[in-house]
């Protein structure tokens, strides 16, 4: 497949920007975070984005989707990026939808995804249970007790937890791992918020001796393992998209202040210094917009690399990310420094993306693994 | 049967037909190269048959007009026509600065008589082009250059020296930048063509680090050069200039496209040798994913640039982009290939391939431009960041 965008897809790129520039900029983020807001997003953009039907745009017409496919949410997910536009959209249709998408019976897909698709269903994956990603590795157990299921243990940093209706808990059964959708209100279930350094809502959600059926399980009592690898891997390629708008948009305010401020009489854009850095960031820019479009279309494609390209994309772009924010701040001198300026958001944000479903150190390890050596 | 289809099965009857089992053979040696011209001498019959045959159809230059030696193929023909030649293994019948460089700053920039003089001695073989560019205090600022030609009434007198010019001394012709005004900079160089053979030139190989003298100096001494062989207006050369670098920069980064053939993960498996399924070396391991993963990326890159280019989305000045990543990408590779062999790398026998394509891969970054130059001109030309 040509690695380019295709016309509806460009049309779908122009929509999402224009959106979100206007209705979920950066600006928000900082209201969001100055308000103490419980939520950490704007309910009324949310539901403007379900409306659009971006909640249902990598989810089959079957299940009530639009079925743009993963290139599409991809699309949409680095102008989220580019704005740091707070919502559910990662959480809820990145992850969660694409967890049952993998890992679901028929019914449960039936039942539960146009319930994502409509907006009346927030789900949120609780896998990690310390600060350093671990692949499908749990301690949380799910024991068969007197018909129930039984629930016990702790998940760390559990986005857009303040709004989730249900987690899809991750935990070890009789057949490995499994996978259980438990509401979150079901008793035993408490959320600790948690404060990020990228203002974005995140919680501790422990269940203690939370009851719940067979029927919640997703699957049919099957290892679960390599459905949600499939699942971490699809989120990693979402989360290196948001990775890429968000170091394009720190490289083109930096370029626009590289023109714009003078120092020894002269636009500090003309220093060959900076000028060879810029143009250092402008390849690696490049490389990542490859490596992402790609990623998206193995994705679509069902291709037997996309755990390979996966891991090499998220590397990759957190390796940019990191250059692209650090430089930010660099080459705005003092400004970049101070919380009035919009540089600081970016930078927080892309060092609390790169460390969701492992940075870049596991992830090259996970791809030498992979390549065999 | 699609049409294309149809010339893909024709192709390939053909190839099989009239490729010579001996050019099916990878390339093992320099020799194996056919560069062509009036000094080439064929490594084998097979090297000669194999290019007389290919030249006859056209398809040393497939999409080259047939009337000037080209095939007349479409893109989506010569891209048939490579893969199943790369599925058969079928050598490359000609490496040629006059197909790469000159001939399609010819096929823009010349007129009539010579695209008919100039191109089919090209397609054929028969002519091998030099190109005369950089001077000893012309280099990365190339539009200083000093090598002059004088209007004579007849013809131009050319005085001068050139520096890097590659295989000067087995080149029957040069392409060769000179100054016709001293008053201007960029507006004051003309684009000449020429025989070496001419009185008044010679040459001298330059020995490198590497141990080859692929390039040389070229002098000239008064030469007479017939005003015909001026292509394009006088003191129009710097866009001609221009345009064949971005070729130069394309066929160097090109370069890049041989990464995919080993993998060092796998060589180094070998070498360093395995521990719980681990490369021994966990320093190693590190730097080869993070090479095999750059690799990758600037390979998606290349294609993503075709791609954007096919269906008129232009990327810019990318060639600037591709040309230095793609050397800096290729010193990395090499450096990383001494890693994985060690001290076995460091032994200079009789045909010291490793240690002699890593010290040849330091001017990578240095030819056709540095990869400051390119930076440079990313800077400007792109990003459009204000000169000092």
């Amino acid at each position: 497949m040509a690695l380019i965008l295709n016309e509806e897809q460009q049309m779908l790129r122009e929509a999402a920007a224009g959106f979100l520039r206007d209705k979920a900029p950066v600006s928000q983020l900082r209201e969001l975070r100055d308000s103490g807001d419980p939520l950490g997003y704007r309910p009324e953009v949310w539901q403007e984005m379900v409306n659009m039907g971006w909640t249902g745009i990598a989810i089959p017409e079957a299940y009530g989707g639009v079925g743009y496919g993963y290139t599409g949410l991809g699309i949409v997910l680095q102008e989220v990026g580019r704005h740091l536009s707070a919502s559910p959209l990662g959480s809820s249709v990145l992850t969660a939808a694409t967890v049952i998408l993998q890992a679901a019976s028929e019914q449960q897909k039936v039942e539960l995804l146009p319930r994502i698709c409509s907006g009346e269903w927030l789900l949120s994956l609780a896998l990690e249970e310390s600060g350093h990603h671990q692949g499908c590795k749990v301690n949380t157990s799910a024991k068969t007790s007197d018909g129930a299921i039984i629930i016990n243990g702790c998940k760390r940093f559990v986005d857009e937890a303040a709004s989730a209706n249900a987690f899809i808990v991750a935990a070890r059964d009789d057949s490995g791992l499994g996978l259980f959708v438990v509401a979150a209100d079901l008793p035993g279930v408490s959320v600790q918020p948690v404060s990020m350094v990228d203002s974005r809502n995140s919680a501790t959600v422990s269940f203690q001796n939370v009851a719940v059926t067979a029927e919640q399980r997703l699957g049919a009592g099957a290892d679960s393992t390599a459905a949600l690898q499939a699942s971490i891997d699809i989120s990693n390629v979402g989360i290196s998209a948001e990775l890429l708008g968000l170091s394009q948009q720190a490289f083109e305010l930096t370029l626009a202040y590289l023109k714009e401020r003078e120092q020894f009489a002269q636009a500090i854009g003309s220093f060959q210094g900076l000028q060879h850095r810029a143009a250092e960031l402008f390849c690696e820019l490049e490389l990542g917009k490859s490596m992402v479009l790609n990623a998206l279309q193995a994705i679509d494609d069902d291709r037997p690399e996309c755990a390979l390209l996966a891991s090499a994309t998220k590397a990759k772009l957190c390796e940019i990310a990191r250059l692209a924010s650090n430089e930010a701040v660099q080459m705005h001198g003092g400004i970049g420094m101070t919380d009035e300026y919009d540089i600081g958001f970016y930078l927080k944000r892309a060092r609390a993306l790169e460390h969701r479903f492992g940075d870049r150190n596991y992830h090259l390890d996970r791809y030498a693994t992979l390549s065999g050596y | 049967m699609s049409e294309l289809e149809e010339f893909r099965r024709a192709t390939r009857a053909w190839l099989e037909a009239s490729c010579p089992a001996e050019m099916r053979q990878p390339f093992s040696s320099e020799a194996d190269w056919c560069w062509g011209g009036r000094k080439w001498q064929f490594a084998s019959e097979a090297q000669q048959l194999w290019l007389e045959r290919m030249a006859e159809r056209g398809w040393t230059v497939p999409t080259w007009p047939v009337e000037y030696g080209g095939g007349g193929l479409s893109k989506e023909q010569a891209k048939v026509l490579a893969q199943e030649m790369k599925s058969l293994g079928c050598r490359k019948p000609l490496e040629s600065f006059g197909i790469s460089m000159l001939g399609p700053a010819l096929l823009k920039f010349g007129n009539e008589h010579q695209k008919k003089e100039h191109l089919p001695k090209i397609a054929r073989g028969e002519i091998r082009w030099c190109q005369g560019y950089s001077e000893p205090n012309a280099g990365s600022d190339l539009a200083s250059l000093q090598t002059r030609a004088e209007d004579k009434g007849d013809y131009y007198l050319v005085n001068g020296a050139k520096i890097w010019t590659s295989y000067a001394d087995q080149a029957d012709w040069i392409f060769c930048l000179v100054r016709t005004d001293f008053d201007s900079k960029h507006a004051g160089i003309s684009f000449l063509l020429f025989d070496m053979d001419s009185p008044g030139v010679s040459t001298s190989p330059i020995r490198l680090i590497s141990g080859s003298s692929p390039f040389c100096e070229t002098f000239f001494e008064n030469v007479k050069v017939p005003k015909e062989n001026l292509v394009g207006e006088l003191n129009s050369g710097w866009t001609i200039a221009k345009y064949l670098l971005t070729h130069e920069r394309e066929m160097i980064s090109s370069m890049g496209e041989s990464f995919a053939a080993v993998l060092p993960g796998e060589q180094a498996a070998k070498t360093v040798g395995l521990k719980d399924g681990q490369l021994a070396n966990s320093a190693l391991r590190q730097e080869i994913a993070q090479f095999e993963i750059d690799g990758m990326a600037f390979m998606l890159s290349l294609q993503r640039g075709k791609d954007e280019a096919k269906a008129g989305q232009g990327m810019g000045a990318v060639s600037s982009m591709f040309k230095y990543y793609g050397t800096e990408l290729n010193k990395r590779r090499l450096e990383l290939q001494l890693s994985i062999h060690g001290a076995d790398a460091m032994v200079w026998g009789d045909q010291p391939a490793l240690p002699a394509h890593w010290l040849r891969s330091k001017g990578n970054s240095i030819e056709g431009g540095t990869s400051e130059v390119q930076l440079n001109i990313i800077a400007k030309r792109v990003l459009g960041l204000p000169d000092a």
